[in-house]
């Protein structure tokens, strides 16, 4: 059945496939969004309760997506898998202490006798909320910035030098979070702006999920006016990002021989050079608009629809603009010619073959996820049902 | 020779354990105490009786807070791979991060999809839906443990792979060959089947406490019934495809048998040993241990190990120092062998470069050769006793298994016998007996991933990739770091867990 997709097929596809992952990974972080807006919108411990029992009865979609996109990128692209989680070790450590805490706050925080106090709990909740969206936008941006590595496959035939026989080495000893403050071509600002907008897009996809799915008057109220706040600040630092990234240059690949070089405004040439990628991504970013606007002007709930799916086709195009067009997907500021590609850091054509039939499964999987979720968001959470013990109340 | 950062590998290796035997304390519990719900909520419905729906979501409450926590720790599993083990995801990624991926797919969704319906569903959606829901959580978490069990039996016996010199890895050819690998679908049915009677002495150890307490005397006698009867039938199960895990290892990694067995002179007609004490270790390079005390039972360990009490097995001096009688290869010429096909390989890069066909062919063939020794190369010029793993803790902790797995099948015997007869009430020593089994469940299991784990180093994956070419290039400040980070906050969550856990417990379900 994919017989039709040559290795390069393939490997394109199956960088759609994690993109997708990946997009759907960044609307799922409403979660977390939701998370960090506990203490705003929240008047009282009852309110607060009805946010987390709200996210709460999600949290594990975004976590298992989280989980999912890492097995699939290490199938699909395992020297990144390497090259990434390996060198920029405290980065993902941060990200992973950072969902450890969500995972087990959720159940405890409400539960009697649970030894750090249900205080502790939201805070931890308030941490990862905070955390999970900033460092993983961080983490993206260095998709497009680069990265301090670099490669040599044939470092495991070394064995009689002073090294260790490993292929990939991480060249600051800050092991990620150099991000942060690298000035070269003013990196940092770059990566901080995508943190702080996919943090402030996380926020704005929680406002409207709250509004969708939570019927209190207080709670609405407050989630309006920070629905405001939060979509300017998002705005502001995703077209920073965006307008930035356009004039960037960027890292393309020679597909004659395999070298990587500078092209200026390579992301910009990517777009113009892929019109369908283009317009699907104008079509994402004109809905996530269109949902803010229709709840705060139009005093519909149904927000979160439009600028969900908004959000997965920004993000997926947004992904496909760094890998394809011989662009360099995870680039290496350190060696240029240890950037990787789809072509030299994805799996054999074998697996990803084996693995494309496995990809069939996705569908199946996102109906009876579609289904459970219209099932159990069919009654609004409300302070009534929260008093009825028969519920699992978090 | 190269330098080997030994304070990393180890600091790596003790963060891995630490972090999977973490998970592996709420992992035993989900996969079992799920189908036991599962099956309560199903007479429930057969039955209609209020009663039985209240045990089903006090044993749910119960599987919710340990499954939090499952959750956690198993996300750091999944990302100490790259983390921790970066070479070895980039050696293999192609292999073992296919089963890794078809988990998330398959498993992980269906469990976390499926467990929001348990738990918040029963009045939104019909009674029917929600039993599907349970059965599907159940389903959802044995598959998960099917898959990341498929890879870790692919570690110890990789099978359906070559390796391919352009890219430098090892890649699939068969994928019918990893997933049938027979010492991966041994692993699953011996683990999955053993976790069932973690689970079921976990259940029957609480309905213990209720009855010593004379309270919730319903719930405990009822779940006293399912439980008994699951676990005696997991206790048959898991001797017989634990005998089986023994054969897979004779045949696969006969120096984790040597270990397990603490056999150093190989022989025909070899002595299964019971049990036996361990004195100080011989102070030579051999570094022998030696026994003051031990049980022999003849001949048993040969008729074990390949059916036949005639066959020779071999021990760790055979395996280190070769037996030609026997036709057993020692360490020094796999090593050698092993640095052949490196240098081969670095030969053929070379040739590549040039265009120099007929060396390319030719480091090509004798790289073939080799390549079953490949991972031994990484020993060149050691001492070949570092190969050995570590004795004492195999040896150990295989016989508190199987010692304790004999415990658990009398103990089922006379839990099912005296409940059926209703008697069980008035043997309070049995009672007390049984809740105080609990915990030996978990220190069986645990010891079963001590043998598989510990004896099958340092081969990360068995002979292709030793530990010390697996790691990640960091230094071994960080990853001392992480490792203390990982055993504070695991620790302060599991004391959570447990007083949550006991309040519950306390609380049952008559307030
Ligand atoms: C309640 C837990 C429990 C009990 C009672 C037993 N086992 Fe076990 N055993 C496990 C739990 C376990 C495990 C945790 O599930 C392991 C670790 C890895 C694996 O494959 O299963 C394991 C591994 C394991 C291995 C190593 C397999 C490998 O390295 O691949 C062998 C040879 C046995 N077992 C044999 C036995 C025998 C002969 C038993 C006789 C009663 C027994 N086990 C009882
Ligand atoms: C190194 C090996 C392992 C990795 C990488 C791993 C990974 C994971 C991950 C990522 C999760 C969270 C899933 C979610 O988001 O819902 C998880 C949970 C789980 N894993 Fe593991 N796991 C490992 C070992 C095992 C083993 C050996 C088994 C079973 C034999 C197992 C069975 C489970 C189960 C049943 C859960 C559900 C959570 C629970 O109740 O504990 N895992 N694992
Ligand atoms: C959940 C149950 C498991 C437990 C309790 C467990 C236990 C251990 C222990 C104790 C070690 C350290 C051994 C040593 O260094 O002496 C180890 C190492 C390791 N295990 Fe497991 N293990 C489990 C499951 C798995 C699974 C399912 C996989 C792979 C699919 C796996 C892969 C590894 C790797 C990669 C290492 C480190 C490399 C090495 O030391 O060789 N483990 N594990």
């Amino acid at each position: 059945m994919f017989s039709f997709l040559d290795y390069s097929g393939l490997q394109h596809y199956w960088w759609i496939l994690v993109s997708l992952l990946g997009a759907l990974l960044v609307f799922l972080l409403f979660v977390q969004g939701g998370q960090s807006l506990i203490y705003t919108l929240a008047s009282n411990e009852k309110e607060k309760t009805m946010l987390l029992n709200s996210t709460g009865r999600k949290w594990e979609i975004t976590f298992t997506t989280l989980v999912t996109f890492g097995g699939a990128f290490f199938a699909s692209f395992p020297l990144f898998y390497s090259t990434s989680f390996g060198g920029a070790y405290w980065v993902w450590m941060a990200i992973l202490f950072a969902f450890i805490l969500q995972a087990v706050s959720y159940e405890f925080r409400s539960k009697a006798n649970n030894f750090l106090g249900h205080k502790t709990f939201e805070v931890f909740l308030f941490l990862n909320g905070i955390l999970g969206s900033l460092l993983l936008g961080v983490a993206v941006s260095t998709f497009f910035t680069g990265a301090e590595f670099s490669v040599n496959k044939t470092n495991i035939l070394d064995i009689s030098s002073s090294k260790m026989p490993i292929i990939s080495a991480w060249e600051t000893p800050f092991h990620g979070f150099e991000a942060l403050w690298t000035t070269e071509n003013l990196a940092f600002i770059q990566n901080i702006s995508l943190g702080l907008a996919v943090f402030f897009l996380a926020r704005v996809l929680a406002n409207l999920y709250f509004q969708n799915n939570i019927k209190d008057k207080n709670i609405y109220k407050k989630s309006q006016k920070s629905l405001i706040y939060n979509s300017v600040l998002f705005l502001i630092f995703f077209l920073f990002w965006l307008i930035r990234l356009l004039f960037l240059d960027g890292f393309a690949v020679n597909p004659s021989n395999g070298k990587v070089f500078m092209e200026p405004n390579k992301y910009l040439h990517n777009f113009l050079e892929m019109p369908l990628v283009l317009a699907v991504f104008l079509v994402g970013v004109v809905l996530v608009l269109a949902g803010i606007a229709a709840n705060m002007f139009f005093n519909s709930k149904k927000g979160i629809w439009f600028s969900g799916l908004g959000t997965v086709l920004t993000v997926w195009m947004l992904f496909l603009i760094a890998g394809f067009n011989n662009t360099a997907f995870y680039p290496s500021a350190h060696d240029l010619q240890s950037s990787l590609t789809i072509y030299n850091a994805s799996s054999s054509e074998f697996t990803l073959k084996t693995m494309s039939y496995v990809s069939l499964l996705v569908p199946f999987v996102v109906a009876y996820i579609a289904l459970v979720w219209k099932k159990m968001d069919s009654k609004e959470i409300s302070s009534e049902e929260l008093k009825d013990s028969e519920n699992h109340v978090y | 020779m190269n330098h080997i950062d030994w304070e990393l590998i180890n600091w790596s290796r003790a963060q891995f354990a630490l972090t999977a035997m973490y998970h592996w304390i709420f992992v035993p519990l989900t996969l079992g105490i799920t189908f036991m719900i599962a099956i309560m909520e199903t007479i429930y419905l057969k039955t209609q009786d209020e009663k039985w729906k209240s045990i089903t979501k006090f044993w749910m409450k119960v599987f919710g807070i340990n499954f939090a926590i499952g959750v956690a720790t198993g996300l750091i599993m999944e990302f100490e791979f790259g983390t921790n083990w970066s070479n070895y995801s980039w050696f293999v990624g192609d292999i073992f991060g296919a089963p890794l991926a078809i988990e998330g797919i398959m498993a992980f969704f269906m469990e976390s999809t499926f467990i929001a319906v348990m738990f918040f569903g029963w009045d939104r959606v019909s009674p029917k839906f929600h039993l599907l829901s349970s059965w599907l959580v159940a389903i959802g978490s044995n598959l998960s443990a099917l898959w990341i069990l498929v890879a870790n039996g692919w570690m110890q016996n990789p099978t359906g792979t070559s390796f391919n010199p352009d890219t430098m890895r090892n890649e699939m050819i068969d994928f019918w060959a990893v997933l049938f690998n027979p010492v991966a679908v041994n692993k699953f049915l011996h683990t999955v089947i053993s976790s069932y009677i973690v689970s079921a002495l976990f259940v029957v150890g609480i309905s213990a406490w209720y009855l010593l307490k004379r309270r919730d005397i319903v719930l405990a006698k009822r779940s006293m019934l399912v439980a008994s009867v699951f676990g005696l039938l997991a206790t048959i199960g898991t001797f017989w495809s634990g005998d089986e895990s023994a054969r897979q290892v004779a045949a696969t990694q006969p120096m984790k048998l040597a270990a397990m067995e603490g056999l150093y002179k190989g022989d025909r007609e070899a002595p299964l040993i019971a049990m036996g004490i361990f004195g100080e270790q011989e102070n030579t390079i051999h570094k022998r241990e030696k026994f003051i005390v031990e049980f022999k039972i003849p001949k048993a360990l040969s008729y074990l190990a390949f059916l036949d009490s005639d066959k020779f097995v071999p021990g760790i001096d055979d395996l280190v120092h070769g037996n030609p009688k026997e036709r057993v290869r020692s360490f020094q010429e796999r090593i050698d062998s092993g640095k052949m096909a490196i240098d081969a390989l670095g030969n053929y890069v070379k040739a590549k470069k040039y265009g120099d066909l007929n060396t390319i062919e030719n480091e090509l063939k004798t790289f073939r050769t080799h390549e079953k020794d490949f991972g031994y190369g990484y020993y060149f010029g050691k001492n070949p006793h570092t190969l050995i793993p570590n004795v004492k803790m195999s040896f150990y902790a295989f016989h508190i298994m199987v010692i304790l797995g004999t415990y658990f099948l009398v103990l089922f015997i006379i839990l099912f016998v005296k409940t059926l007869r209703g008697k069980l009430d008035k043997s309070r020593g049995l009672l007390r007996l049984t809740l105080w089994s609990i915990p030996l469940g978990y220190i069986a299991s645990q010891s079963g991933w001590i043998v598989a784990e510990v004896g099958r180093q340092p081969w990360t994956i068995q002979n292709l990739l030793p530990n010390i070419a697996a790691v990640s290039q960091i230094d071994a400040f960080s990853v001392q770091i992480t490792f203390f980070l990982f055993l504070i906050i695991f620790t302060t969550l599991l004391i959570a867990e447990i007083k949550i856990m006991l309040s519950a417990i306390k609380k049952g379900t008559e307030h």
